[in-house]
């Protein structure tokens, strides 16, 4: 924080724009100002805002976003449970041998493993230090630190706003559950197999598996809602009233098309449509 | 009109404070809140008590001074209403209204209803203004501003600096102000030269009082009594980013 000095000589207009500078400069004297005449406030603020919540908001967006692309081109290939087996099973041999020869087997998965690995682990990072220091702004109550028992739910909050902490926790939990059920064959309820398919139909053949599914799209569902418009909004993209109204409508197309979609092939095999 | 108020009362700042119940009768319905509040006090004198303590100074809803949350709501339930500019006619007959100061750990309670919102000044040392030389006003024609960008000022300094946001926010964020007093220099050309660093020096110093992150949930421009819209912190957190990308700030 700058604090001005006390005047040395008072300034007029009949400066040139370089002594006015100068002058700026002898009265703060723990500003400096740069060649291109940018005015840089103190030293240390560019690291400091590096980690102010504005920054861990902006982390926490594009690491969202870029979770949100892999969940659409996983949901356009779940789809292809609908072609059959040969085809569900050729589009996941298929994945393990994109890029060759250029890059080994199951490199380009690796990459992408890779990816969404630090992608989780950054959105993860920011969101408890994020939590803590809301937790902190609020005595520890957030919206409830009021004594009155009214309005608790504030003015225009929306459930899936009230559920992003939680709601992310769930299904942060669910993730490690899908993985080591239908990724690494670990948990198979319905028994296990080498193909990818048979390991859909046999999973999402019993009701508890597709229910534990269904709550987990759902939170995930509201996470998107929310996550999805303040993700555009913390990266500056919420310009104006007319935007604001534009990007929630975005995320809940977003939420519900991914919803819908990775919803489709459990519900589809618990029918028995497809077996 | 008859109303039963339960409102906070504390001594000082380090006074454990409690909710304490009082009843106001024969109310005229076009009182304005912060005159039911002066008939309880002089209640309260006339009995020997200590009158409530709170926060108030133009009463037309421009000075920002006023600060109470009425049932749980900052500035109570009017839409684009300060305290101040609130009338008992939008209460009824025998209600129970709840009064609490604002609750953020950075506006300690001073007394009662009285909070210190030293924090927002302190924000606003940090890089609310433009360097400018004094001495005789300029040609107000010399910069020529564009009507849309004035306007956009305009609306961003409206903001009287209440402090509502904080009170309504469930991180407890005060960037709903900070992003309003940011726009307001930022959307001029006179406030060019030292965006970047204002946006960074502002959100340091917002950091450092202890506010939290915003998270878009939007409970600030709901209570905010001059409608400052959301996309101002949107605007901030892009000037952020704009500042931490370029190397010379």
């Amino acid at each position: 924080m700058s604090t001005m000095s006390t005047a040395t000589a008072p300034l007029e207009y009949n400066y040139t724009y370089e002594e006015h500078l100068s002058l700026l400069l002898a009265r703060c004297p723990d500003r400096s100002y740069g060649e291109d005449m940018v005015v840089s406030n103190g030293a240390g603020q560019r690291s400091r805002a590096l980690r102010s919540s504005a920054s861990l908001h902006a982390a926490m967006a594009v690491s969202g976003l870029i979770m949100v692309l892999f969940l659409l081109a996983h949901m356009y290939g779940n789809l292809k449970i609908f072609e059959g087996r040969e085809a569900f099973d050729g589009y996941s041999g298929y994945l393990r041998e994109v890029g060759e020869p250029l890059l080994p087997r199951v490199g380009a998965l690796w990459i992408i493993r890779v990816v969404l690995l630090i992608c989780v682990l950054v959105h993860i990072y920011a969101a408890f230090t994020l939590w803590h220091r809301s937790r902190s702004a609020t005595a520890g109550k957030g919206g409830w630190r009021y004594e009155t028992t009214k309005n608790r739910r504030g003015v225009q909050r929306s459930y899936a706003s009230f559920t992003m902490r939680w709601g992310g926790v769930i299904v942060g939990l669910f993730v490690i559950y899908h993985l080591l059920h239908l990724s690494a064959d670990y948990i198979a309820p319905g028994g296990a197999s080498p193909s990818p398919y048979q390991r859909m139909v046999n999973g999402f053949s019993i009701w508890w598996v597709v229910l534990s599914y269904v709550i987990a799209l759902i939170a995930l569902g509201f996470h998107l809602r929310h996550g999805v418009w303040s993700a555009f909004a913390s990266l500056g993209a919420n310009s104006s009233v007319a935007r604001r109204r534009g990007l929630n409508q975005l995320a809940t197309v977003v939420a519900l098309l991914i919803l819908v979609g990775f919803l489709i092939p459990p519900l589809v095999i618990f029918a028995g449509w497809v077996r | 009109m008859n109303v039963t108020l339960r409102i906070w009362r504390q001594h000082d700042r380090h006074a454990a404070g409690r909710m304490v119940s009082y009843g106001v009768e024969s109310i005229s319905p076009d009182m304005s809140f912060l005159e039911m509040l002066d008939v309880l006090n002089e209640q309260l004198t006339a009995a020997g008590d200590d009158p409530v303590a709170f926060d108030n100074d133009c009463r037309e809803g421009i000075c920002g001074m006023c600060s109470l949350v009425i049932n749980g709501i900052a500035h109570g339930p009017e839409e684009l209403t300060a305290s101040c500019q609130l009338y008992m006619r939008h209460f009824t007959d025998g209600d129970t209204i709840d009064i609490e100061p604002w609750r953020s750990p950075s506006f300690p309670i001073l007394r009662d209803l009285i909070v210190d919102r030293s924090a927002f000044d302190r924000i606003i040392q940090a890089g609310g203004y433009i360097s400018a030389p004094t001495g005789a006003a300029p040609d107000a024609a010399a910069m020529l501003v564009p009507k849309k960008d004035a306007d956009r000022a305009f609306d961003a300094a409206t903001c009287i600096g209440c402090g509502a946001c904080v009170a309504a926010c469930p991180n407890g964020s005060a960037m709903l102000f900070t992003g309003a007093k940011a726009t307001h220099l930022g959307a001029l050309p006179q406030g060019q030269l030292e965006r970047n660093s204002r946006a960074l020096a502002m959100v340091n110093q917002h950091d450092a009082e202890g506010f939290g992150g915003c998270t878009e949930i939007g409970e600030c421009t709901a209570v905010c009594p001059v409608g400052i819209p959301l996309d101002m912190i949107s605007r901030l957190n892009g000037d952020v980013l704009s500042a931490l990308r370029d190397n010379t700030t």
